[in-house]
């Protein structure tokens, strides 16, 4: 095949299908990629900025504003931080209901994500509503698992986005035996439902398209690691969440308002192909089963494994919700009383798009001095770039303008970004070198 | 603002989003498999998180998220105007700026310096500010986020062709006909629910737990007395303030409500 030498500019002003807004500007001359960028407008927030001075009781509240998609990220990476730093032991209760409050938020975004947002893609449909039309029981499945995480959510925080129920040293109320009940049949007659749509996912044919790169995951000894665990590296890395500065660094490049994450200078991969790539090991033996199913080989180096790897987790969260509301009592109280004290926190969780990271530094009123957030879309973003690059040369360059720009726009979906989080979270940082 | 719709077939819908977290577009895309029946009611001409990309095409009605924080939402903005015979602003950030208004009478050239390393590269305004500020409004939605039971209200009144109903009531009305124990009195919990909006159905005394204000101020709120209360139960003036510097710590009657505690401290 002779390749054709020519030039093209495409741009992409508004990004359909992700949350937050981005552009993507592609210029090809004479057969090469000479830019490539993946722009984030959406407008800062400063919401580091305006937490200082905060009272560690508003926090909770305060955080989840940052995203309306992964609000319990947020909430809980926040609570982890801090119950750190001021000692205190959650209850078993407390820590199993973070645990099933998380799945809901997964089992939420993952199933918006594949159904509304990138499955669409590989139907040549523009959007879920089209998608509908032709694949209608497939969509209405999927609006349904993402109604049950909603539900699950609702359970502990009232609402799904921005819920209301998370406070340091537990939650402020416990659902009672009737409703954890209630929600158990669903989930277990939800099963099947996700079990259907795992093995839908795999036959969604998608491009052989393998790179080289760095995941990074939390891990936990023995669970699939979601709200609490080290962070790893697929190189064999092995840190605690403290020592998260001394091997990421963020920068800011002028075509972005988020900062630009590397790992010892490197892009990385953070996300639910990511976790897989390193945890699949810890996922429970009928997921495994699944999974096996399935034929997705891990590691997996194709990010198109992404839609998959998303309903692999749905599974999984459903699983483990089951699992830890096994046997739930009401208990005599949602939360532990403690005292605050001043000093630096570092929490570390698993949203839904991948490794959310925190830091408090707290005086001894318990009020915040300052406050870094680093989130998984900033930390995607270089990968990002780097993936487009190398996914287009796959690709072709000689495809014509609609035929790249759609295939930008897969690639850029495979990470779900979530740039409102990403600009949400801005710290203070000067450049460093 | 219910006259006919004057196109054939059914109406156009536009949702635009602005500065903010994309929660309240969320009342549209976790309506389940309601979210079908919608689609089949009216015609989605711009919805960019959902797919439809067209902020050009005239709409009878426009969803606005988010509040005007940058130099370019504000040409956007008065374009959504124009394209729209309806417009109605969804959630704490149309209708008061929202969290990101906190930066408001505070806001330092500073900050941008120092989080981003190519400053002229950043473009936003001092402040932020609810869409109300900048073009007319036909219809507010408050709350942080708006909920989709809200959201449905308001679609189909306007479907209907009646004006949506604006409850502008306490969040303590709401608490009471749901029966819950007032965390106020029995428990001495600093709660923001007899000066704020109803709307959610009074979600946070439903957990025990203190209403913080996020669907902004009621109708007649008083909140000077509500002030007074809080410090009786031993808040320091800070604190007070920021029980009204919150969500929506630009709207009015919020606002209004710590300054005069600052001007009273000397603050």
């Amino acid at each position: 095949m002779t390749e054709q030498l020519r030039s093209v500019a495409i741009h992409v002003p508004v990004l359909a299908r992700v949350e937050g807004e981005g552009a993507l500007d592609l210029r090809v001359e004479d057969g090469d990629i000479t830019q490539l960028r993946l722009r984030i407008f959406e407008p800062p927030r400063f919401f580091e900025k305006f937490l200082e001075g905060r009272h560690y009781t508003e926090i909770p509240d305060l955080v989840a504003r940052i995203c309306g998609i992964c609000p319990v990220a947020y909430q809980v990476t926040a609570a982890q931080a801090l119950e750190k730093l001021f000692g205190v032991e959650l209850s078993p209760w407390a820590h199993a209901m973070r645990r099933v409050f998380y799945c809901g938020e997964w089992i939420q975004s993952h199933s918006l994500h594949i159904h509304l947002l990138a499955a669409p893609d590989f139907f040549g449909c523009s959007n879920a509503i089209e998608l509908a039309r032709i694949a209608p029981d497939e969509v209405r499945r999927g609006l349904r698992i993402q109604t049950l995480g909603n539900e699950l959510m609702d359970l502990f925080g009232a609402r799904s986005v921005h819920p209301v129920g998370v406070r340091v040293g537990g939650f402020h109320g416990a659902p009672s035996l009737v409703r954890i009940q209630a929600i158990r049949e669903k989930l277990r007659a939800a099963l099947p439902e996700a079990e259907a749509l795992i093995r839908w996912a795999a036959t969604i044919p998608v491009p052989q398209d393998d790179q080289d790169f760095v995941s990074v995951a939390t891990q936990h000894p023995i669970d699939y690691a979601i709200e609490t665990g080290s962070i790893a590296v697929s190189d064999g890395l092995n840190i605690g969440t403290d020592a998260f500065d001394a091997h990421f660094a963020e920068q800011h490049v002028p075509h972005s308002t988020a900062l630009f994450s590397t790992y010892h200078d490197q892009p990385y991969l953070v996300g639910p192909l990511a976790r897989l790539n390193l945890n699949h090991e810890r996922l429970p033996e009928p997921v495994k089963a699944l999974l096996t199913e399935s034929g997705l080989a891990l590691p997996s180096r194709n990010l198109f494994h992404s839609l998959l790897a998303r309903a692999v987790e749905i599974l999984l969260a459903l699983h483990e919700a089951l699992r830890l509301l096994d046997g739930y009592r009401v208990p005599d109280s949602p939360w532990v009383p403690f005292t605050p004290r001043a000093g630096v926190a570092t929490g570390c969780t698993e949203a839904p798009r991948g490794l959310l990271w925190h830091r408090y530094e707290m005086d001894d009123e318990g009020r915040v001095v300052n406050a870094r957030i680093v989130p998984p879309t900033s930390q995607n973003q270089r990968r990002i770039e780097e993936d487009l690059r190398l996914s287009l040369l796959n690709f072709g360059l000689d495809h014509p303008d609609d035929a790249l720009r759609l295939h930008c726009e897969k690639v850029i979906r495979n990470y779900d970004p979530c740039i409102s989080c990403a600009t949400h979270f801005l710290r203070m940082n000067v450049e460093r070198t | 603002m219910n006259a006919p719709i004057e196109h054939s077939g059914k109406p156009r819908v536009a949702v635009h989003k602005f500065s903010s977290c994309d929660g309240c577009q969320l009342a549209f895309l976790n309506l389940g498999e309601d979210l079908l029946t919608l689609a089949g009611r009216v015609d989605l001409v711009h919805f960019a998180e959902a797919g439809p990309l067209d902020p050009v095409t005239d709409v009878d009605v426009a969803f606005v998220e988010g509040s005007v924080s940058t130099p370019e939402d504000l040409e956007r903005i008065r374009h959504v105007r124009a394209h729209s015979r309806l417009l109605i602003a969804i959630g704490a950030c149309a209708t008061s700026g929202g969290i990101q208004g906190l930066r408001n009478g505070v806001f330092d050239a500073q900050w941008v310096t120092q989080i981003y390393s190519h400053p002229e590269a950043i473009a936003s305004l001092e402040r932020s500010t609810p869409i109300a500020s900048h073009v007319k409004v036909d219809f507010e939605l408050w709350g942080c986020p708006v909920s989709g039971p809200q959201m449905l209200a308001v679609v189909n009144s306007l479907l209907l062709g009646v004006a949506p109903r604006d409850n502008a009531d306490k969040v303590c009305t709401e608490c009471k006909r749901q029966g819950y124990p007032c965390v106020m009195v029995t428990r001495g919990i600093a709660c923001m629910g007899p000066v704020t909006r109803a709307g959610c159905g009074a979600l946070c005394p439903s957990l025990g737990r203190d209403c913080y204000g996020c669907y902004g101020p009621a109708e007649n709120a008083n909140t000077g007395a509500l002030a007074a209360q809080f410090a009786r139960q031993g808040l320091s003036p800070q604190a007070v303030v920021q029980r009204f510097q919150s969500i929506n710590s630009q709207a009015p009657v919020f606002l209004a409500a710590a300054d005069k505690i600052r001007i009273q401290n000397h603050d």
